[in-house]
């Protein structure tokens, strides 16, 4: 019985807990944050139970209201929806634990109560995305979901404004971008039910209308994706972000407009659609592929460590677009998969800069010393961690995200792209192990001595926020050794209906 | 193609952890430095002891192996111990026990920080070269091969110089690199084959490949794995790599690091090609170009290095090229040969870098322009030297002999008589670059009255070990660990049929 209601069940309790914050808030003030927790916490058990009931029993499918589609809202649980929303989840758990002490730290008092709303907000959109089965809900969550974030990224530091702003600009075309595609595509086919659409599509065969549609769509979740060269906003909005947003934005954010294009190419378009007759895979391919390298690149000439994550993100979310675009086996597997991956590489080293700018007051690169390595020993090995993965180095989950988009381009003969692939780990070799070479060797001054001298006293932080980033950094290693059963569990029956 | 009785086993896994394990513990005993150094040589021999259990199945061709789980779909993380990889672990094992005792005597000696941090890390070099030589296939291998990049790394920048981080980097963007190209290459394999086991005689043979696949798909490979073979031009993060403390550059950059490189050489040339495609394609002479450009240049450029590490580091390069000879001129017996200059190399070359970490300490000297009258002090480490020079120029009766004429042989089997003008050409720059350090040493006066004594006795007691064993190895090659019948089982193995 609830399994039949489970496809609703998780936004609905971030969108519940959104409205009772402020709400019993007014009573008790404290009692936001753990109300946070605990909605987060029951979602990802909900959305773990789902994921093992979908793989049992098949794909639920819910219609809102009891509406059958295409005239009411259709929520759809299949593996792909559900192993989503496991990994959103579980995510922002990990990184929700980590945020109590910092938004302590970092947001005035008055304000951590819509903060936190906001964050539930933030949550109910992205599970809304991946879980609805109607394009113009899915507008609707991806609003609900960019609204929050553009709060999220304003309660930062003095610059962050100007940088929700861009944001917000950036964000509001893409989604009128989006929107547009869906009033095109509604008007052609008469329907927004994505299932229906897929029915509908072949039969009116290859007009204008379907490519200006599908062009539009993706236009709109590509900026939201953070896809090069749409990417403008990111950096400003991640660099003066307060740290909890960032850490929750960074793994989880842009995955969701990525989320979007796979489902739109390659469930309700088709994989011949997409490839053949009108070849926007092979454009999203080739623009990941440059992004991939302009992020790195950039990465490398950063001072600000969240400014270098964030230029590395522009990079990593390139990796799942050209995944997707690859329109193969490996490619999608290599996609979704990196989907987890870089979600728990992100959050973890995200989770170390919020560390660093906690006890030091700041993450610029240039500043950091090998004093690092004394006085908080866990956090450096789990930037350590972060890092290995991001390079790629076996056993952790970089390694298998590489190895699978590899063995995908090698199946569809992109011998550039394979290029790309290889050549950006080792970018990332440049950018991470530049501050691993910081913080372990580069001699502490004596001025530096002097005034760091006060924080010695605390050595790490507080264990609220160390095992947060401890368990992702472990996870680095542990989902490596999982990967198989990942894939092959849950992975293969996420592909497309014949492949 | 004789079949292998095959067996499960764990040993080869625990042979593989047993230095991983005992990283806690030497973490744990930070403070206690008799305690921690316990933990590294116990660690030492419990792992010998394990490799040389696998030693009498190898030899009976009945090879242990274990599966662990599906490391990605169809491909296992396994292991297993046939004989060209317990040849290759009871080579690196053996000497990490040596090379741990002269460890305690060097890092005293010199009062060097983070002892802690060199020895847990020595601990994963060991477990992952055991790994690299027990990998059944390539993922495995890989997996090996990339901690092996990393856990050496913290071990090159130990003495946090500006130019150990500068050697650290460099071996780094060389390392790394390789890296890359080798998972490429196993990514393409998989696409074409479906599997990457490592087979004696070849995965791929038997599939239709053309040459434009072929070709660069070998090459691919021998990037992979060339780096660390330092095949020229891929060789010059060695030379940079000597900051590191000698007994670093003694196991690592002698035998561990660089053999596991040429080791993989072998198991791409005659477990993943086999003998069969390679001569279909030519790809052995693209080998052999290589290897002896720099067995030539190598030798010709150790000439000019003033630093005896770093003359010894070119040393390296030119005779890790001998063993990649030997793969490329794909006779048994030439094979034979390489595969016995794994092990021959490596104690007569470990043999020179505890001498020249001896020297260092002892005497403060680096640069052979330094070392006038220094043999009058140092009596046993100069004269283990000399015997260790005299082995790697091919004289007998010291074990380079022994491999030297193995390839030799193998190519006048193969009729390529210009590969043995090379080998006897090396020969002669090898005495001629050893010589004048040994004339230095023993014939010259030194400006100052030097010390009448001999470094400390666990620096000496190692390398004059090493120098016996080279000439017990030159006499007697099947001695203790029966490497000769070991490396004939393995070349039987890959060319099918008895040796004749």
């Amino acid at each position: 019985m609830i399994q039949n209601n489970a496809p609703a069940l998780v936004p609905l309790i971030f969108l519940f807990a959104g409205i009772i914050i402020p709400l019993v808030a007014l009573k008790l003030r404290s009692a936001a944050y753990f109300i946070v927790l605990a909605a987060t916490l029951l979602s990802t058990i909900v959305s773990i139970s789902n994921v093992i009931f979908v793989l049992d029993s098949g794909p639920v499918r819910y219609f809102f209201g009891g509406w059958p589609p295409p005239i009411g809202i259709e929520y759809v649980l299949d593996p792909l929806s559900a192993f989503l929303t496991a990994v959103i989840n579980g995510i922002a758990l990990i990184v929700l634990v980590h945020a109590g002490k910092i938004v302590e730290k970092e947001i005035q008092k008055h304000r951590r109560v819509p903060y936190y709303a906001l964050v539930m907000l933030f949550l109910c959109g992205c599970n809304g995305i991946i879980l609805t089965g109607d394009f113009f809900n899915l507008y609707v969550f991806l609003e609900i979901s960019s609204l929050a974030l553009y709060g999220l990224v304003a309660a930062g530091d003095k610059k962050s404004p100007v940088a929700a702003f861009r944001y917000l600009i950036m964000g509001t075309v893409g989604g009128g971008f989006y929107l547009l595609g869906v009033g095109f595509l509604y008007v052609h086919t008469g329907s927004l039910n994505m299932a229906d659409i897929k029915e509908i599509l072949p039969v009116l065969g290859t007009q204008p209308v379907v490519i200006v549609a599908l062009s539009l769509m993706i236009l709109g979740l590509g900026i939201k994706m953070a896809l090069f060269p749409l990417h403008g906003w990111l950096p400003d909005a991640y660099t003066h972000a307060p740290s909890a947003s960032s850490s929750i934005m960074a793994p989880i954010g842009v995955k969701i407009g990525a989320y979007g294009i796979l489902r739109i190419l390659l469930f309700v378009f088709g994989i011949k659609f997409v490839t053949q007759v009108f070849p926007i895979a092979q454009i999203l391919t080739w623009l990941s592929a440059a992004g991939i390298i302009y992020g790195s690149i950039l990465a490398i000439s950063q001072d600000e460590m969240k400014r270098m994550l964030a230029y590395s993100s522009i990079s990593q979310i390139g990796y799942i677009g050209l995944g997707i675009g690859l329109a193969n086996p490996y490619g999608i597997i290599g996609a979704v998969l990196h989907i987890l991956n870089h979600g728990l590489m992100k959050a973890c080293l995200f989770l170390v800069a919020g560390n660093f700018r906690f006890k030091l007051g700041h993450s610029n690169i240039k500043e950091f010393t090998s004093s690092l390595r004394k006085t908080m020993p866990w956090t450096t090995a789990s930037f350590v961690a972060g890092a290995l993965a991001m390079v790629g180095i076996p056993p952790t989950v970089g390694f298998f995200s590489k190895w699978y988009l590899a063995l995908g381009t090698i199946e569809n003969k992109s011998w550039i792209l394979l290029v790309v692939i290889l050549l950006s780990s080792l970018l990332n070799a440049v950018y991470f192990f530049r501050i691993i070479e910081k913080i372990y060797f580069k001699p502490t001054n004596s001025k530096q001595k002097e005034e760091e001298r006060p924080h010695r006293k605390g050595t790490e932080v507080a264990a609220s926020m160390l095992i947060p980033t401890l368990v992702l950094a472990g996870a680095l290693f542990i989902f490596g050794f999982l990967n198989t059963l990942i894939v092959k569990g849950v992975l293969m029956k996420v592909l497309p209906p014949g492949m | 193609m004789n079949i292998s009785d095959i067996y499960t086993s764990a040993v080869p896994l625990y042979a593989v952890l047993v230095s991983l394990a005992a990283v806690p513990l030497i973490l744990l005993s930070a403070k206690r430095q008799n305690l921690r150094e316990f933990w590294t040589i116990a660690a030492g021999v419990v792992k010998f002891c394990l490799v040389l259990t696998l030693l009498p199945g190898a030899l009976e061709n009945r090879v242990a192996t274990v599966c662990l789980f599906e490391i990605t779909p169809n491909i296992q993380l396994a292991l297993k111990a046939d004989a060209v990889g317990v040849f290759f672990a009871i080579v690196a094992s053996g000497l990490w026990i040596i090379t741990s005792i002269y460890s305690i005597g060097y890092m005293r000696g010199l009062g060097e920080h983070k002892q802690t941090r060199y020895f847990s890390y020595f601990a994963v070099c060991l477990s992952s070269t055991l790994g690299i030589a027990f990998a059944a296939n390539l993922v495995t291998f890989i997996l090996f091969y990339e901690i092996l990049t990393i856990a050496t790394y913290p071990l090159v920048i130990h003495k946090e110089t500006k130019e150990a981080i500068y050697a650290g980097r460099k071996y780094l963007a060389y390392t790394l690199t390789a890296g890359v190209f080798l998972i490429a290459a196993a990514a393409w394999t998989y696409q074409l084959n479906g599997n990457l086991d490592f087979v004696p005689g070849g995965l791929l043979q038997g599939l239709v490949m053309t040459a434009g696949t072929a070709v660069p798909l070998f090459f691919l490979f021998i990037v992979g794995v060339g780096v660390k073979a330092s095949i020229m031009p891929l060789h010059s993060w060695l030379p940079t790599a000597m900051a590191a403390p000698t007994p670093v550059s003694a196991l690592l950059h002698a035998v561990a690091v660089v053999k596991a490189g040429v080791f993989g050489i072998i198991r791409v040339s005659m477990f993943i090609f086999g003998p069969t495609v390679m001569a279909e394609f030519g790809l052995n002479r693209i080998l052999i170009v290589f290897a002896v450009i720099t067995i030539l240049v190598g030798s010709l450029l150790a000439f000019k290095q003033d630093n005896l590490k770093k003359r010894l580091a070119y040393s390296t390069v030119a005779h890790l090229s001998y063993i990649v000879l030997g793969v490329g001129i794909m006779s048994s017996t030439a094979l034979i040969g390489s595969l016995l200059h794994i092990a021959f190399h490596a104690t007569m070359k470990i043999t020179l870098f505890f001498c020249a970490g001896a020297i260092y300490v002892h005497l403060h000297k680096e640069n052979i322009s330094e070392m006038d009258g220094i043999g009058k002090a140092m009596p046993w480490t100069l004269g283990a030297f000399t015997v260790a020079s005299i082995g790697l120029a091919g004289i007998p009766p010291v074990n380079g002999f022994i491999s030297k004429w193995y390839l030799g042989a193998g190519a006048a089997d193969s009729g390529q008589f210009l590969l043995i003008v090379v080998l006897v050409i090396s020969g002669i720059f090898n005495a001629g670059y050893f010589s004048p350090i040994v004339y230095r040493a023993f014939f010259r006066k030194g400006q100052e009255q030097e010390r009448q004594k001999e470094a400390k006795s666990a620096m000496v007691i190692p390398l004059v070990l090493t120098a016996c064993l080279s000439v017990v190895f030159g006499i007697f090659p099947n001695s203790f660990f029966s490497f000769f019948r070991l490396a004939v089982q393995a070349v039987t193995g890959i060319f099918g049929g008895p040796f004749p």
